[in-house]
């Protein structure tokens, strides 16, 4: 390998490391000054909040690598979790049938953004920013003011987030295993390939070939799929939906595939990073909880976090750059 | 070989908007050769390879493959048939390692669809054993040189099976070593019957490598003949229509006080000690190959790079240059390489363009731009450089290259400068509107201007230089005069040969 | 490319009559004098950011940040009036810091080379955290009168809205330095060709940085302004007004990519997206449900002119084939 290569190379993998460093920091530093931070329950806590995110930065990590973005997640989140919640509080359909009428309806919402990026060939951060409002819009307008409380939704709806299996909640069994298949995906498939490839160099993917106005539709509506799922999950979690539900959802979930080093140029990235991202993020906001910290402080940090891992990936990259000029003469 | 032609191309004829591109062409490849396709620009070159890349159909005419008539739909039917076409620029996946660039969009796959790593990484490295270059597979694109990027692609037409491979002007971002690289290749290539046909400006490069050359001239074949039945001489007489001399217009010009004198210059990683001077109405070329830090000079002395040590006079006086701006206060005009990019606002009008650097000067109260002003200076380049347009509102994007660089020095020629740095000025324009930089280079010197040519075209900088300074790897090698500089002798200090 | 733009502008005049005929079909009191003044009150805000957005999008960059500023400097009027500073100090002081928020933003673009769209997004969440932290959940009430009157009140002998005043002042001056100046011209070119633009010696990082500070100050601006309006600091002024800041650009024809784009066709389509709301207020229609028209217009203003294109060139092509 040429030294350039190497050194990017040791490059991606210090990314990732950077975030346990940080991640361990962030732990230690809270434990020492409130030792409840590593009981059990504490922790569960953690990873039960991280996982409706991780579901959503899976999908969101996918549109990302293809050079886009999806800013409406959030409000398809809401709209999901409250339409799922109406269902089964007008006992309009069983449980089974109201899951999956969420997640279709997440595939779809999803799919009218990549309609929206594709054949209306409108730029993902406009696309997505009015879907974001058109969703959230639509939720209002579903919703009309009134709220699906827990009293009104069936038990074995809410026991989807409750229950466990070999005393792990099934909420953090879901965000794994969505996140492995999609880590596979992403790996070890050649669409999944492809998506890098789009995101990585958009006209090389037209000229091998690859279907990039279908793929990176399929990206959309996968995202979509994915807030379809974490909908469902959302009410069944916090039972109580209104209009509000998963609102800014989208800058936390951005937030953690970007800490978590993927590229917000797309073609590179990991769903490992972006899972590590949004552990990182919502250790911090725990921590905050429990030192007492005003919550006021979270979005204020959320914002510093992106800067600072946006702007470590850019001096990276910039050192290797200057690694390789130096070292370029032959 | 056998007697019928691997592919032939049978009076193909290409029409754009009522330009005629291509008149009745014929051309045909034999297994395992070498056919160099040479002419100016404008002449069809680029339109065949498109043609042959399946990016656009044929008007008129017929292609056939191994006797067969081949239609070819598209860019993958291209591919499907097994013509590879690699264009002047690698275009590559730079977050991609080398293996999954090479099987980019038809990565092996094993059971339930997934990616054999394994296969996909050691036919990969079989391709390139196979050229002779082997290749750490693993390695990010984004790491790997110009001439490393470009094996790639070989690799990744090869392991398409392709049987012919067609290249537009592969050498033009290689150095000596990396062309005899990539000549090497070419020649493994041949071994295995594949046939080549390459795009190229290069006479010297065509003459070493290719079997027969095919001469174009405005969309029309002129002549195929065998490499050993043309001098280059000849060659370009086929291209242009017309003698090789009246190419370069060089006005003797009295050297007068020295303009730019650069003592030193050095930044670390790119070029060290470099010195020399420029007298008005001198012109100056920096010879040396792709990378030997000639245009990074140019960048260095206009501002754009830092320098770590050096210093640089103009007019006598020391000057301080950290920005464009600071250079063009200097006195300093630079044209730069990449006329698309870097030379041009392409979406603004020919007057716009040329005003840009000099805004200022056309401003009036409150910072106003005078358009009036404006359109005056536009239209009187626009005269004294001969600028082919319906008129100086024309957008810059629909001039012809030619014209294009012209714009270019319009507005460059608006700031005043003493000293004009010229990057390949004629590079990618057709003989004629070379010629006519040429006189205006000419023009300019003997007015007194001091000019820096950076060329790559060794016939070029001999016809125009006072003087020429050679640089290698980022290294004043040689220091010559009109009369001493020769094309071998430039050669051989650019490539390092030459004792200090 | 100034032809095409009328064109666009002309279009916008027609959507902002068809608007008013909504708006007038909609409700007997659409075209009251009373209702204008409650229009341009509701809107001016985002008009006001509306217009260095233009720019800062013209150049090539984004800047999504505009709606936390915007609250991050009503909270710190707020705190530092219910702190005893007076108001001739403090609003000075938070267009101060909203030059300063303008100024991170420039700097991390030009200097530390990050991608915009992220480092907004980045301070989007930063500044209007910041904002919470200054003034957590209260709301500063109790304001001078005069201040009011700026904030909702007319010109007087006019019933032209003060904050209707100011925008129609930036306006003119914008559009004056867009459309007239080199700095106008340097943009463009920034928006088009960074590379070409530097290279003719345009400050590109000092022409960027200037607009983000421009920017961060206009928005500190319409955070007074909306505090006066409002007669209430509180953290969360401001919040989701960013989708009808960057439609009101976008929609005014301004190119996402940079390069193109005026402020005749930004102001248009400021008053578009007024007019719509306050049709839909008055048909009953609640704010948060009306974003789903604006989100809707957004996209379609974008989405409508490729899919046209798209069409007229596949028309094209058959005519070439047959």
């Amino acid at each position: 390998m040429t030294s350039a290569s190497r050194a990017l190379a040791v490059a991606a993998r210090l990314r990732e490391l950077g975030i346990v460093v940080a991640l361990a920091l962030v732990v230690l530093v809270t434990t020492l000054l409130a030792p409840a931070f590593l009981h059990l329950d504490n922790l569960s806590q953690i990873l039960l909040s991280v996982s409706l995110v991780a579901i959503v930065a899976a999908g969101e990590t996918i549109v990302v690598l293809t050079r886009n973005v999806d800013l409406s997640v959030g409000s398809m989140v809401g709209l999901v979790a409250f339409v799922t919640g109406d269902l089964l509080k007008q006992h309009a359909v069983g449980l089974p049938e109201a899951i999956l009428a969420g997640c279709l309806l997440g595939l779809a919402l999803g799919g009218l953004n990549g309609l929206i990026v594709t054949v209306g060939r409108v730029p993902a951060i406009v696309a997505t920013l009015g879907t974001l409002n058109v969703y959230r819009g639509l939720d209002f307008f579903v919703a009309g003011g009134k709220e699906v409380s827990a009293y009104d939704l069936p038990r074995s709806y809410l026991g989807i987030a409750t229950s466990t299996a070999a005393g792990i909640p099934a909420l953090i069994i879901a965000a794994a295993v969505i996140a492995a298949v999609v880590a596979f995906v992403l790996r070890s498939t050649r669409p999944g390939r492809a998506l890098y490839a789009i995101g990585s160099n958009p006209p090389a993917a037209e000229t091998v070939g690859i279907p990039s106005q279908r793929l990176v539709f399929a990206a959309f509506a996968a995202s979509g799929l994915l807030c379809g799922a974490a909908g469902v999950l959302w009410g069944s979690r916090f039972g109580t939906v209104n209009a509000f539900a998963a609102n800014g959802l989208e800058l936390e979930v951005i937030a953690a595939v970007v800490v978590g080093g993927v590229n917000i140029f797309g073609g590179s990235g990991t769903v490992f990073g972006a899972m590590l991202g949004a552990v990182l993020l919502g250790t911090i906001d725990n921590a905050l909880t429990l030192l007492r910290l005003s919550q006021f402080w979270l979005q204020a940090i959320d914002g510093a976090v992106i800067l600072l891992a946006v702007g470590a990936d850019a001096s990276i990259r910039g050192a290797v750059q200057r690694a390789l000029r130096v070292r370029g003469r032959r | 070989m056998s007697d019928t032609p691997l592919l032939e191309l049978r009076s193909i004829s290409k029409r754009f908007a009522g330009v005629r591109a291509l008149r009745e062409v014929d051309l045909d490849l034999a297994e395992g050769e070498v056919h160099a396709l040479v002419g100016e620009n404008g002449a069809g070159k680029s339109t065949l390879v498109k043609i042959l890349a399946g990016v656009h159909q044929p008007d008129e005419g017929e292609i056939r493959l191994r006797g067969e008539p081949l239609v070819l739909t598209g860019a993958a039917a291209a591919r499907d048939r097994g013509i590879a076409v690699m264009h002047q620029h690698p275009n590559l996946f730079p977050d991609l390692d080398v293996a999954e660039n090479v099987f980019a969009g038809r990565l092996p796959v094993a059971r339930f669809g997934r990616v054999d790593w394994r296969r996909a990484r050691s036919a990969a490295a079989a391709l390139f054993a196979r050229l002779g270059q082997p290749l750490d597979v693993t390695a990010p694109v984004r790491g790997l040189s110009v001439a490393d990027q470009q094996l790639v692609e070989v690799a990744k037409a090869l392991s398409l099976d392709a049987r012919v491979l067609v290249m537009d002007e592969p050498t033009a971002a290689l150095s000596g070593r990396e062309v005899d690289r990539l000549f090497a290749t070419v020649r493994q290539l041949r071994e295995h019957g594949v046939a080549v046909l390459f795009v190229n400006h290069r006479l010297e490069e065509v003459f070493a490598l290719a079997d027969r050359v095919t001469v174009l001239r405005d969309g029309r074949h002129v002549v195929t003949a065998p490499i050993a039945r043309l001098t280059p001489a000849e060659t370009i007489r086929h291209m242009v229509g017309r003698q090789l001399d009246s190419l370069y217009p060089k006005q003797p010009a009295k050297a007068g006080e020295p303009a730019l004198e650069v003592a030193g210059l050095t930044r670390a990683g790119v070029f060290r000690d470099v010195s020399f001077t420029v007298r008005r109405g001198e012109i100056v070329a920096l010879a040396g190959l792709v990378g030997a830090g000639r245009t990074e000079v140019a960048r260095a002395l206009f501002g754009i790079d830092r320098t770590d040590a050096g210093e640089v006079r103009v007019g006598g006086r020391p000057v301080h240059i950290a920005s464009p701006g600071d250079a063009m206060r200097a006195g300093l005009a630079y044209v730069p390489e990449d006329r698309h990019d870097q030379g041009l606002v392409l979406d603004f009008s020919i007057a716009a363009n040329v005003s840009l650097p000099v805004l200022a000067r056309l401003s009036r109260l409150l910072g106003v731009v005078d358009r009036g002003a404006e359109r005056i200076l536009a239209g009187d380049f626009a005269e004294r450089l001969q600028i082919r347009a319906t008129g100086v509102d024309q957008p810059a994007v629909g001039l012809s290259g030619g014209n294009q660089q012209k714009v270019v020095l319009a507005k460059w020629l608006a700031t005043r400068p003493a000293v004009l740095i010229l990057d390949e000025p004629t590079r990618g324009i057709d003989i004629g509107a070379k010629a006519e930089v040429h006189r205006i280079m000419s023009g300019l010197a003997a007015g007194g201007m001091a000019i820096l040519l950076i060329s790559s075209e060794l016939p070029e900088v001999l016809g125009m230089a006072d003087r020429v300074i050679v640089l290698h790897e980022g290294l004043v090698a040689a220091s010559l005069t009109r009369e001493e500089a020769t094309q071998e002798g430039i050669m051989t200090a650019a490539t390092g040969q030459a004792s200090a | 490319m100034s032809l095409v733009l009328r064109r666009w502008e002309t279009l916008l005049a027609v959507l902002l009559a068809l608007f008013v005929a909504l708006g007038t079909a909609l409700s007997p009191y659409f075209l009251d004098t009373q209702n204008f003044s409650d229009l341009a009150d509701d809107l001016m805000e985002k008009a006001i950011m509306a217009l260095p957005l233009a720019l800062v999008i013209i150049a090539g960059e984004i800047d999504l940040s505009v709606e936390s500023m915007l609250g991050l400097s009503s909270a710190l009027l707020g705190l530092s009036f219910g702190l005893g500073l007076p108001l001739w100090a403090g609003i000075p002081l938070v267009l101060l810091v909203g030059a300063l928020g303008g100024l991170l933003n420039g700097l991390l673009v030009t200097w530390a080379r990050l991608p915009s769209l992220v480092v907004t997004l980045g301070t989007l969440a930063l500044y209007r955290g910041l904002a919470y932290v200054v003034l957590g959940p209260r709301a500063v009430s109790h304001w001078p009168a005069a201040f009011n009157a700026f904030g909702f009140g007319d010109v007087p002998g006019t019933l032209v809205p003060w904050p209707l005043l100011v925008f129609a002042l930036l306006a003119i001056v914008f559009a004056f330095v867009l459309h007239r100046t080199w700095i106008g011209r340097q943009l463009y070119a920034t928006g088009k060709s960074q590379e070409a633009a530097r290279f003719a010696g345009v400050r590109v990082a000092r022409l960027k940085t200037a607009l983000f500070v421009l920017s961060g100050t206009l928005s500190a601006l319409a955070g007074v302004i909306l505090t006066a309006r409002l007669a209430s600091a509180r953290a969360d002024n401001g919040q989701g007004f960013v989708l009808d800041v960057v439609t009101a650009v976008l929609l005014g024809g301004v190119n996402i990519f940079g390069g193109e784009g005026t402020i005749a066709g930004v102001v248009l389509a400021v008053f578009v997206i007024g007019v719509l709301r306050n049709a839909l207020t008055l048909a009953d229609v609640a704010p948060d449900a009306q974003s789903t028209a604006i989100g809707a217009l957004l996209i379609v203003s974008v989405a409508g002119p490729n899919v046209v294109g798209r069409i007229r060139a596949a028309w094209r092509n058959r005519e070439v084939l047959t």
